[in-house]
């Protein structure tokens, strides 16, 4: 008879977790190890065997060295097992931190880039009176012009959006495959031909001219099958029940719609919303032919050339001197920080929107 | 002598209403027939128990009779369903109406996640379109009824989702009764919930009977002998459609059935 308790010798306090997966020293010594010797194996590689140059060459057969020793060296101590589940947890790890990296550096370089330029008089002054050679002046034609445009596109394509979403997943009417496939085509529009229609149509034909508007129509057009397809997903993850006990409660469709499944899909709905904003903030070739840009601030997003921070960003990098150079620097940060306030406000709202309740 | 009898009878008791009334209801799903000319009489303020083995039809019955069914895509329906007289599948009745006065409780509680207990009580009333003169007196009386108002009196304003299975059912009982239906149509609502929540459900049916016709579709023998006065057995040979083999008295039908095959059934031989 073999009694768990008494077969061990340490003492638990049984009032406290127990540390179930722990690191073990062996365990860092080992990656640190692997990686070091990996690191000098490939030193003498470079410098005293071969004629190879190059940092990215180095990483990269130094990452493939290290791969090897450490599924060998794990081999060794724990067996082929455990070998290989290290070997993909180190894979896993590694992908994640390739992932990151682009995003940090882009970050990390616009800020170092832009952050001399960030002024108050950036943020309120245009640069009408300002010669290419001067320092001074500011973006807040742009940074209006990219605020209107963006919030009307929200405006026109949200409600159509989810609308349309609504009809291919709840009202599942005759139409639902043509309209999908009509969705999904026009995602692959490229952002220039939206710009181009909208200019041989709105502006051209119709003859209005350059505006914000005539932008926000062609952001429509881009943000229009993301957020009617991602709320599509998002409405569909609404449990079927809570439509049955609507129904079963005397609601009409609509009221069902209305009442229980987009409230219950609100915070996933604001998803669908940020991913269209975010396919519509940063474009820049359909508004070279819509919005114009102008380097005076137009409030009125109706009449007349505007200009927006990617235009704004794109026009003055292209310039040879420096204060314009560092003024377009100084956009891409600001665009960047628009990006990131109106994402943080909309998980804010979503998630005040369906926690509050759960 | 007898016309005096009759009024005195009607002070006492008023014409009793939400009396159900099935008649050769057949079903498809498709090209598949999946219930027989099923006829039955749910009588009004009483407990009717549909049991039976699954895929014999039960459900499928259950929901033709607040129009759930046919919203299941292909699903048809051949027969007549009269709720006091009158058929609830006439082209003038409107669906919406049928079903707030028939309600429905769902195996799976569901209630509305987006909104409190409160919310979720006169959920059925801002969807069927209707006003509230007295909001709160219609949230009391609905939990109290279901027998969830002393457990959740002083949260009303928190989420529905986060109460117990067996809460969440009672509250979608509650949601179901505030509508005040004249009949209530309980699709195994103890199913997913432990003994104890499945007890206070029972009382609550036993509670709400007096004023509210019942059926209610269980595969547990006992809980269908406890709660019911009528009930009825279904029966699908195999590839068949299902029908009724016997209905009556819950006491007849548990003790001196007249088919063997629910005898069989209701002494646990097979099912």
């Amino acid at each position: 008879m073999t009694s768990f308790t008494s077969e061990t010798n340490v003492s638990y306090d049984n009032d406290r977790p127990r540390a179930l997966r722990s690191w073990k020293v062996e365990d860092l010594t080992l990656l640190l190890g692997t990686a070091f010797s990996a690191l000098a194996l490939n030193w003498i590689f470079y410098t005293a065997l071969t004629t190879a140059t190059g940092a990215t060459g180095f990483v990269v057969t130094w990452t493939l060295l290290f791969y090897t020793f450490y599924y060998l060296a794990n081999r060794i101590e724990l067996g082929p097992q455990a070998a290989s589940d290290r070997l993909w947890t180190a894979f896993t790890w590694s992908a994640a931190l390739l992932l990151l990296a682009p995003l940090i550096t882009i970050l990390l370089y616009v800020i170092v880039k832009g952050l001399p330029g960030l002024t108050k008089d950036f943020f309120t002054q245009d640069l009408s009176a300002t010669g290419t050679l001067d320092t001074g002046g500011g973006a807040s034609a742009a940074i209006v012009g990219t605020l209107e445009q963006v919030a009307i596109a929200v405006f026109i394509s949200v409600p159509l959006g989810v609308l349309t979403a609504v009809y291919l997943n709840e009202v599942r009417g005759k139409f639902r495959r043509p309209v999908r496939m009509f969705v999904d085509a026009m995602s692959g529009i490229p952002s220039i031909v939206a710009g181009l229609f909208i200019y041989a149509v709105w502006i051209v034909a119709f003859g209005h001219g350059f505006s914000g508007f005539a932008a926000s129509l062609s952001l429509s057009i881009l943000m229009l099958p993301t957020i009617c397809r991602t709320s599509e997903e998002v409405l569909r993850l609404v449990p079927g029940g809570l439509r049955e006990g609507s129904l079963a409660l005397g609601a009409t469709r609509w009221k069902t719609v209305r009442q229980v499944v987009l409230p219950t899909a609100a915070s996933g709905l604001v998803t669908a919303v940020v991913l269209g904003v975010a396919r519509a903030v940063g474009e820049t070739a359909p508004l070279i032919m819509t919005a114009f840009g102008s380097t005076a601030l137009n409030r009125n997003p109706f009449s007349g050339a505007q200009d927006s921070l990617p235009l704004f960003v794109y026009r003055l990098i292209t310039n040879p001197f420096p204060a314009q150079q560092q003024r377009a620097w100084t956009g891409a940060l600001v665009l960047v920080i628009v990006v990131l306030i109106l994402f943080t406000a909309a998980r804010w709202l979503g998630a005040r929107a369906s926690g509050q309740k759960r | 002598m007898t016309s005096l009898n009759t009024d005195i009878n009607e002070l006492v008791d008023p014409a009793p209403a939400g009396g159900l009334t099935a008649k050769d209801v057949s079903c498809w799903f498709g090209e598949r027939k999946v219930l027989e000319r099923v006829s039955l009489e749910m009588r009004p303020r009483t407990v009717t128990a549909l049991i039976g083995p699954s895929g014999c039809g039960k459900s499928t019955f259950l929901r033709t009779l607040n129009r759930m069914h046919e919203l299941i895509p292909g699903a048809q329906l051949g027969g007549q369903v009269l709720l006091d007289g009158e058929d609830i599948y006439n082209p003038e009745v409107r669906a919406t109406e049928t079903r707030r006065r028939i309600g429905m409780v769902f195996q799976k509680p569901n209630p509305f996640p987006a909104m409190s207990i409160r919310e979720n009580v006169l959920s059925g009333l801002k969807l069927s379109g209707l006003k509230a003169d007295d909001p709160d007196s219609i949230v009391e009386k609905a939990l109290t009824r279901a027998g969830l108002w002393k457990e959740v009196s002083d949260r009303l304003d928190s989420a529905g989702g986060a109460l117990s299975g067996g809460q969440q059912q009672r509250l979608c009982i509650a949601r179901s009764l505030a509508v005040e239906p004249e009949v209530l149509l309980m699709d195994e609502p103890c199913s997913a919930l432990d003994p104890t929540s499945t007890l206070r459900i029972e009382d609550t049916i036993a509670e709400i009977s007096d004023r509210v016709t019942v059926v209610i579709v269980t595969h547990n023998m006992q809980q269908a002998q406890r709660v019911s006065q009528q009930c009825a057995f279904f029966l699908a040979a195999e590839n068949k459609p299902g029908h009724i083999v016997e209905a009556g008295p819950t006491s007849t039908i548990f003790t001196r059935p007249s088919d063997p095959r629910t005898e069989d059934y209701v002494n646990g031989r097979f099912g």
